[in-house]
């Protein structure tokens, strides 16, 4: 029965990989593949991601290769049989891990961080285009701050979601507000940096566009902020990826990337539907 | 009162404590002090739990792929939350909180470590209990009384709560107005889990007490077997990290009935009302409960390491290259898990440098496990392994470990993080660690010691078969997480409506029917399990020729394990692979030397 | 490979000292016939000393746990109100404090009775009693002081700072409690007429007791500088 298991990891370990190398359900049509990406930053983790997955891949089917291949050779052996000791011991063995698994997680470590770098640890520029989003049980809604560039100051107690006024704004008392844009979904010409300031109205939410490659909680009481920019028009999907309650599952909005000429054309047709 | 009668010094060995047989049903069987007792409890309250939890994830599969079909009888459990057995999307969120929580608590934290640690931990150090059996029985009990806590709020009004087993705020600390099961379900799981941290807390003051101070004559902290070894690491663990999620428990029920501000900010609207709290930082919360969270994955990993090591050595009959290395790991392993609960909050809007200072713990934590994961191989080579049901486990969970301990290194680093994050590859991660891998160290261990704790054998052929389909069926269910991850397929969905999730429902479809068949060949488990304890083959003493303490006492063993007698140990627990009077190996109390 | 065997030891030597912490297995209730007690030499300490260590442990993760939570929720928002503590908290200090000298010399009166130095049982149980009593008074002066703050319109939802000052008092206080069901074991046990306590149950008592003074210290330095 050894040698049973031993066969089984083997096909285990390799029918699981099949789907990495083909991106694909067993030829199912159904793609596992990451999403084109659609941004600047995004190629570095990809990139990072294909690394690593090299890494991992490789360790998953070496060890279970060795797991299998020890297992067939020395399982039911004879009962006097000569007890072998793995050349280089555990002192080998601590070596060959300190090494390899330190140098691997060494580079991923300090190859990593820029593409993390380039996420976080860069300001926005000041010339991106700023948005805010807002995200409550359960949709988002995105405001602009219109021709004056201002946005009007935000009063929860105000919220009415009848009539429409999802942010709480005061344009009677306010004047900011007044030019503020307000809507359902999120547009942004292209290769134009977006800053993106982000306003939890009850619940934590998240905010996540695979080709965006960009994942972000909404966290209530704190101002936070992602900036990316858009390399490719179409409409993608935005999603809630924090549990925030029963509708969750359907709590998504559309990013929406136009040609700059359409995304003048969109703003000022929001502009009168005010 | 009369001061005449001026007594001598009292010594240890003065002090008269005479250790009779327990009287009476409830003594022997209830609220028994027995370690023995108290280990059974523990693992028969583990296996309720684990079946329900595995029931509720049946429940979930099933609604994820055939949302419109009514459950039969799902009705009758909630009215309001599946109407006609179809379930709504709250009543998922809810079995998906209740699962998390059962399986990481009563079964992850029970299972290995507190039922098989109370059983084993005194024999295998040669003592007669635990250091404080009172302590020890009020734990188990105190357990119990969570466990009802909690299943009590499946029964309550809104139902049972649907913030996950993580519980966030302020989703978790507002009260009803964030949704249903969000009311009186929620505290009770509060209060449930600060429950379980008291009684964690006194079960990790026993062993701690016990190991250090209550091994007998010849016993040095070296000669304990592995699995001794992780469970005292696991108890040091277990106290630090249970201490701080008690407190937070505690604030999250204020913040819940008593109107505190602890983990809520002001101006929340929610169900058009504006919360009347202030403040407070939901960050706070995941900081608090992370800190616990990480150490709590590993206080499940640790003892399934223990125990594993425990029976390949038996198994391969051969010690592993080096004991001290392994257990150099574990406790390395101890150590920097309080240095990387960050890497569950990479993206949760904590400072992004926070976020690279925890990556590289996280990433460095890889390096004691696979040196474990080597020595383990590595003592493969050469061995004499012998193949049974624990031991096709124990092999098992090295494999199993293998496939969840990569996924670990992607989500070690926030960059990738920032796309697999709150994803199914997450989910895929933690089951394959958690939910398979120390699961089968719990089974390796229940089919190695089932004959010494109930004296008779189990069925191996059973067992064998119960093997081979819970290892490829858990694969069959898991494997495919990883993947559904990668292509984004968020977690915690009830349903899958996005654009880009329908087209994967078929992977779900396969996984719910692999899910669906591996949980009925637990069925296998549980009536060789019940079938044996009645029926099965007298077990002798030793029937693994195990050299370990345990197997030295009859099976099953005297309410004072060693019959009063003083067990001397003379030698390591692992003289495998020599010649001895009683054949390839010696058993630790032996006198006898033998040559390598 | 086996790994290196160690002769086997013959029952007249002394055990071995490796890491001097082998020895009877809890068995050491249970003597040789032949009243050989040498045999039984236990180099382990009680459990009680060991478990008194560790429970503290936990208790002062649980404070250090409260003190990170008092420190991010200062950070988070604005709304830091700095209480005035009530007066009778500085005297229940002093209280707590006094309890701790009364214990001890409580504690060096059992040990003298203990070794036949003084057959005068009356003297530790009084001070026992003192030690008590004090502990009472300390609970009701912190009761006195919530209802102290109380008056002044500051409740546990009033604001951050009375939330915390409440919290950490009254988890303080609830362990002073369990402090006090120990003492008063301890005291039953002292009264029995055959003298059955051990002075590892007397000492871990008395750490415990200590300690509670000691993190005392530690909250109201929290709450004098923080809050």
């Amino acid at each position: 029965m050894g040698k049973l298991f031993a066969v089984i990891v083997f096909v285990i370990a390799l029918l699981s990989a099949i789907p990495i190398i083909t991106h694909s359900w067993f030829g199912s049509g159904i793609s596992f593949a990451l999403p084109e990406d659609i941004s600047t930053h995004g190629h570095a983790i990809d990139e990072q991601l294909s690394d690593t997955m090299v890494e991992a891949g490789l360790s998953f089917l070496a060890a279970q290769f060795v797991l299998a291949f020890f297992v067939w050779k020395f399982s039911n052996r004879q009962a006097n049989a000569e007890i072998k000791t793995f050349p280089g011991g555990a002192k080998g063995l601590v070596i060959a891990a300190l090494v390899l698994v330190g140098t691997e997680m060494l580079a991923l470590g300090i190859l990593g961080q820029k593409a993390w770098a380039a996420v976080y640890f860069t300001p926005a520029k000041p010339d991106a285009i700023q948005v805010q989003a807002q995200a409550g049980q359960f949709a988002f809604y995105f405001r602009y701050p219109g021709a004056d560039g201002k946005f009007g100051a935000l009063h929860p107690d105000k919220i009415d979601e009848g009539n429409s006024n999802f942010f709480g704004l005061d344009p009677a008392n306010d004047v900011d507000s007044r030019d503020d844009i307000v809507t359902g979904e999120l547009a942004i010409p292209i290769n134009r940096e977006v800053h993106l300031m982000m306003h939890a109205k009850d619940v934590g939410h998240s905010f996540y566009v695979r080709e965006l490659r960009i994942q972000q909680d909404f966290v209530p009481g704190l101002d936070l902020s992602v900036h990316f920019t858009a390399t490719k028009v179409g409409k993608y999907e935005i999603v809630c990826t924090q549990l925030c309650g029963l509708g969750h599952y359907n709590m998504k909005a559309y990013l929406n990337v136009l040609s700059h000429e359409d995304f003048d054309a969109w703003m000022k047709q929001k502009a009168s539907e005010q | 009162m009369s001061d005449g009668a001026v007594q001598a010094v009292p010594t240890t060995a003065d002090v008269v404590h005479h250790h009779q047989p327990p009287q009476g049903f409830i003594r022997k069987y209830v609220f028994s002090l027995d370690h023995k007792v108290i280990g059974k409890q523990y693992y028969a309250l583990a296996l309720v739990a684990v079946f329900t939890g595995m029931v509720l994830s049946w429940l979930m599969r099933i609604h994820l792929v055939w949302p419109n079909w009514p459950i039969p009888g799902l009705g009758l459990l909630s009215k309001a939350g599946a109407p006609g057995g179809v379930m709504t999307p709250e009543y998922y969120l809810s079995l998906l909180t209740m699962h998390g929580t059962l399986m990481v608590f009563f079964v992850l934290t029970n299972a290995p470590f507190a039922a098989f640690g109370n059983y084993f931990l005194p024999i295998q150090i040669g003592a007669e209990d635990m250091a404080f059996p009172r302590f020890n029985m009020m734990s188990f009990w105190t357990t119990f009384l969570a466990f009802c806590i909690l299943i009590a709020a499946f029964f309550v009004g809104d139902g049972p709560p649907i913030a996950g087993w993580t519980s966030y705020a302020p989703l978790s600390a507002v009260g009803a107005d964030a949704g249903p099961g969000q009311g009186f379900g929620q505290t009770l799981w509060g209060l449930s889990i600060f429950v379980f941290c008291i009684a964690s807390l006194l079960g990790s003051l026993n062993f701690i007490a016990t190991t250090l101070d209550l091994r007998t004559k010849g016993m040095t902290l070296s000669r304990m077997p592995i699995c001794t070894w992780a469970w005292f690491i696991t108890s040091c663990i277990a106290l630090l990290a249970f201490a701080v999620l008690l407190p937070a428990c505690l604030l999250l029920i204020l913040d819940r009935v008593a109107g505190t501000s602890f983990f809520i900010p002001a101006g929340l609207v929610i169900s058009d009302r504006l919360q009347p709290h202030s403040g407070g930082s939901p960050l706070l919360w995941q900081h608090l409960f992370w800190f616990f969270g990480h150490p709590e994955v590993y206080i499940a990993i640790l003892p399934a390491m223990g125990i594993v090591s425990h029976i390949l050595i038996n198994s391969m009959r051969r010690p592993l290259l080096s004991h001290r290395v392994i257990i150099y790991c574990m406790m390395g392993i101890g150590f920097l898990s309080y240095m990387v609960w960050g890497h569950h909050m990479f993206v949760s809007g904590m400072n992004p440098f926070s976020s690279l200072m925890f990556s590289f713990p996280t990433l460095v934590i890889t390096i004691p496990a696979t040196i474990m994961t080597l020595i383990w191989l590595g003592s493969l080579y050469g061995s004499r392994l012998r193949i049974t049901a624990a031991s096709l486990f124990a092999l098992g969970f090295v494999s199993m470990f293998v496939s969840g301990g990569v996924s670990g290194f992607f989500l070690a680093q926030p960059s990738i993080d920032i796309y697999l994050h709150a994803t199914y590859f997450v989910v895929g991660h933690f089951h394959m660690v958690m939910g398979v891998a120390a699961i089968f160290g719990v089974f390796a261990g229940t089919y190695f010691w089932f004959p010494k704790m109930t004296g008779h054998m189990m069925n191996e052929s059973l067992g064998k078969l119960h093997f081979w389909l819970t290892f490829i069926g858990t694969y069959c269910i898991f494997m495919p997480f990883h993947y559904l991850g990668l292509a984004g397929n968020v977690r915690r969905y009830s349903a899958f409506v996005d654009d880009f999730l329908v087209p994967l429902i078929p992977v779900h479809r396969f996984i719910t029917i692999a899910a669906l068949c591996t949980g009925a060949a637990q069925l296998i488990f549980l009536y060789n399990l019940i079938h044996s304890r009645f029926r099965g083959a007298p077990a002798p003493d030793n029937p693994w020729e195990c050299t370990s303490l345990e197997w030295i006492m009859p099976s099953p063993p005297p309410f004072d394990n060693f019959g009063g007698k003083h067990v001397v140990v003379y030698h390591d627990p692992y003289q495998y692979g020599v010649k001895s009077s009683t054949g390839d190996y010696l058993m630790q109390n032996s006198p006898e030397q033998v040559e390598a | 490979m086996a790994t290196t065997i160690q002769p086997p030891e013959t029952e007249s030597k002394e055990p071995r000292l490796d890491d001097g912490n082998s020895g009877g297995g809890g068995l050491r209730n249970l003597g040789p016939t032949d009243g050989n007690l040498k045999v039984l030499d236990d180099f382990s300490p009680e459990p009680s000393r060991t478990g008194v260590w560790v429970g503290l442990a936990a208790i002062t993760m649980s404070f250090a746990a409260l003190t990170s939570a008092l420190i991010v929720r200062q950070s988070t928002a604005n709304d830091w109100h700095h209480l005035t503590i009530p007066s009778i908290v500085f005297f229940n200090t002093v209280v707590l404090l006094a309890s701790s000298v009364a214990l001890e010399i409580a504690r060096r009166r059992i040990a003298e009775f203990a070794r036949g130095k003084n057959p005068n049982r009356t003297t530790p149980l009084v001070w026992l009693t003192v030690t008590l009593l004090l502990g009472f008074v300390f609970v009701a002066g912190q009761y006195v002081a919530w209802r102290q703050l109380r008056a002044e319109g500051l409740y546990l939802a009033s604001n951050p700072n009375s939330s915390f000052f409440y919290v950490l008092t009254a988890i303080h206080a609830l362990h002073v409690l369990g402090g006090l069901a120990g003492l008063i074991r301890v005291t039953y046990i002292l009264r029995r007429p055959v003298l059955s306590l051990r002075r590892s149950t007397m000492d871990a008592t008395s750490y415990y007791w200590h300690f509670m003074g000691i993190l005392w210290v530690y909250v109201l330095l929290v709450i004098w500088i923080k809050l």
